[in-house]
């Protein structure tokens, strides 16, 4: 017997070579996973002559200030990131209320009218009247132009998500609402004080993807929201890294004896900016994403 | 906007006003107990005791109704010449617009840009569906082999949190890092290979970058998917192999591989009725004019033909052919994907 365990145990060189490899390719994705953020983190606090110099660090050399210098003085990031956080909660509140309060009549199977309603979804999911009827809309029938609104309603239900809450609301047992109907207990009260709070796992999914989809995206901003006093960090990003040639041609403010703004390491400290939001939350909510890509794999 | 507000208030109140006086009625009447009455039908009783539920549904309902039924009715711009100033009101000029019957669908499918966006389109989806796809798999496969635990989790956490990253910050770095005057890694490749061709701007690139941005964006976020089936292999399956003597590639294939091979298929069928469907939030901001021939897809040509250079028939036109092949794609797939015993998308 000793034997035979010490066999199970026992590895081939062979086996432990592939082990190695193994442990070398995962960590070296992982590697290469980081290494831009580090470098844009790193490059943002270097000198723009060592940015040219320099091939690749992890550490400049000499460490300056001048990109943050200039994006404090400058200000515009943060209204970049107050309008994107005002995008993106009252979005969520938006999404998460049209979503819950169509979910949960469909999820009961006594609801007439279901087959009806599912039928007006299931045509939204297979079928999209596309980019120009839905900018038509919102631009010059609704005239949504430069207001938020533009960003919030269009997209005030995505179907995928409605649907999977709809599929918690399923799972959650009869008993439970049968017996505050018995209290005495109407649809209103059962659906904010029972069926709510016993779904919290996927409500608090469903609003991160919500969420994070309302902070990253930037074509709605593009197409309709023009005026740069509500610009979202994305749309600033953008502007900032893509279409503009020279960062001090573009501001108009006279460097005079400071020499020119750092341009280089000002679209890394901006990319940094835009990019730390999202590394704060990250670590409370990737319990919530992972968990909801399997709620959403799995069909009532 | 206001006032849609008001007709919704209006609405609202309505429904209010209906919902006070079956509150009131079924008050009246003891709960528990429901008087049989000849000629009343099942449906009012049921709006009654659940009228909160057709409360509840008006919002959603409104919202189908405004924003995916009635742009619906804009699609007559397809087949007019739509000209947005030929008429007064909201609706005026899809009223007034010159009908031209299939004229619009006639230039698109004679003229060189429709079949050149389609070819960008599935060019950019097959290379996706051949080098993209499997890296999930193949990095789940990995980390699935990896028994310490903590360098599992780790590098989970890691590879996760590109996903969370929006596309203008992934165009960002990339642009930081391969712009020919001064991108850190385009010196880097110059001094190996000092004639490497612009990344940005050659249109033999456009591709291989879009692939590289996906893999480092969504690869791991990807694997969750294929773990999850991993994890509902049953591990005595492992263990009778070990005792009959299989190695590490025997398990793989014999074992992991089979366990989630029906994943596979299924996330594979469902990539099918995505084919005309790019990620056009990431090809747009990579676009340039020297990329064009090569970088314009259905969504990117739409946004610069109609909703830059105004023409909204145009636009219209493609965005119907795309939507009505696009559904096909879906239903398609959708019954393939329940034939090898999925619950399908729908």
């Amino acid at each position: 017997m000793p034997k035979f365990k010490h066999a199970l145990v026992k590895r081939s060189p062979m086996d432990m070579f592939a082990q190695v490899i193994i442990y070398i390719l995962v960590g070296s994705f992982a590697l290469i996973t980081l290494l831009p953020f580090v470098y844009i983190f790193a490059g943002s606090f270097a000198t723009d002559r060592e940015l040219i110099e320099r091939p690749f660090f992890l550490f400049p050399k000499t460490i300056s200030f001048n990109a943050y210098k200039y994006i404090f003085d400058n200000g515009d990031i943060f209204r970049g990131l107050r309008n994107s956080l005002i995008v993106t909660v009252v979005g969520t509140t938006i999404n998460m209320f049209f979503s819950t309060t169509l979910a949960y009549p469909l999820s009961r199977p006594y609801f007439k009218g279901k087959k009806f309603i599912f039928a007006m979804v299931l045509v939204s999911l297979l079928f999209t009247a596309g980019m120009v009827p839905n900018y038509l809309l919102v631009a010059n029938i609704l005239r949504l132009r430069n207001t938020y609104w533009s960003l919030w309603l269009p997209g005030a239900i995505n179907m995928f998500n409605m649907l999977i809450i709809m599929n918690y609301f399923r799972s959650l047992p009869q008993e439970m609402e049968e017996s505050a109907y018995m209290d005495g207990a109407n649809d209103l009260q059962i659906f904010t004080r029972i069926m709510l709070p016993l779904s919290a796992p996927a409500l608090a999914s469903v609003s991160l993807f919500y969420a994070v989809s309302h902070w990253n995206s930037y074509f709605g901003a593009m197409m309709y929201i023009s005026d740069r006093r509500w610009e979202v960090v994305q749309i600033m990003l953008r502007r900032i890294i893509f279409l503009t040639q020279s960062i001090s041609s573009e501001t108009g403010i006279d460097w005079g004896l400071l020499g020119e703004p750092p341009e280089k390491s000002i679209r890394l400290a901006t990319t940094v900016f835009a990019v730390i939001p999202i590394l704060l939350v990250y670590p409370f909510i990737q319990k919530y994403f992972t968990q909801g890509v399997m709620v959403g794999s799995i069909k009532g | 906007m206001v006032q849609f507000v008001g007709i919704a208030f209006y609405y609202m109140g309505f429904i209010g006003g209906w919902m006070g006086v079956h509150t009131k009625a079924r008050l009246l009447q003891p709960r528990g107990i429901t008087i049989e009455r000849r000629g009343t039908s099942t449906w009012r009783r049921e709006l009654s005791a659940h009228a909160w539920l057709y409360v509840f549904v008006v919002p959603g309902i409104i919202y189908m109704l405004i924003f995916v039924f009635l742009p619906l009715l804009g699609l007559v711009m397809a087949f007019q010449r739509f000209s947005p100033y030929s008429g007064s009101g909201p609706f005026g000029a899809f009223i007034h617009s010159e009908f031209v019957g299939f004229d619009i669908f006639r230039g698109l499918f004679n003229g060189p840009d429709f079949w050149r966006v389609l070819r960008n389109t599935l060019a950019i989806n097959i290379s996706a569906l051949i080098f993209y796809f499997p890296a999930p798999i193949i990095l789940a496969l990995l980390l699935h082999e990896i028994q310490n635990q903590a360098f599992k989790r780790t590098t989970q956490t890691i590879v996760y949190i590109p996903h969370f990253i929006s596309w203008v910050i992934v165009g960002s770095i990339t642009f930081q890092m391969f712009n020919a005057q001064d991108g850190i890694l385009m010196m880097l490749i110059k001094q190996v290979f000092p004639n490497m061709p612009n990344v940005l701007s050659t249109p033999g690139a456009f591709i291989p970058m879009l692939l590289g941005q996906s893999m480092w964006k969504e690869t791991g976020f990807g694997t969750i998917i294929y773990l999850a089936a991993l994890a509902s292999v049953d591990p005595q399956l492992y263990e009778a192999a070990t005792v009959d003597g299989a190695n590490r590639w025997q398990k793989m294939w014999n074992i992991t591989l089979p366990g989630i091979v029906g994943t596979i298929v299924i996330m594979l069928i469902l990539k099918l009725g995505q084919m005309l469907n790019t990620g056009y939030e990431q090809i747009f901001l990579m676009q340039n004019s020297l990329n064009r021939s090569v970088s314009d897809v259905f969504d990117t040509y739409i946004y610069t033909m109609s909703i830059i250079n105004g023409n909204y028939s145009l636009g219209t036109a493609m965005g119907l052919f795309k939507s009505v092949v696009g559904m096909l794609l879906v239903i398609g797939s959708n019954s393939l994907s329940k034939r090898f015993g999925s619950s399908g998308l729908y």
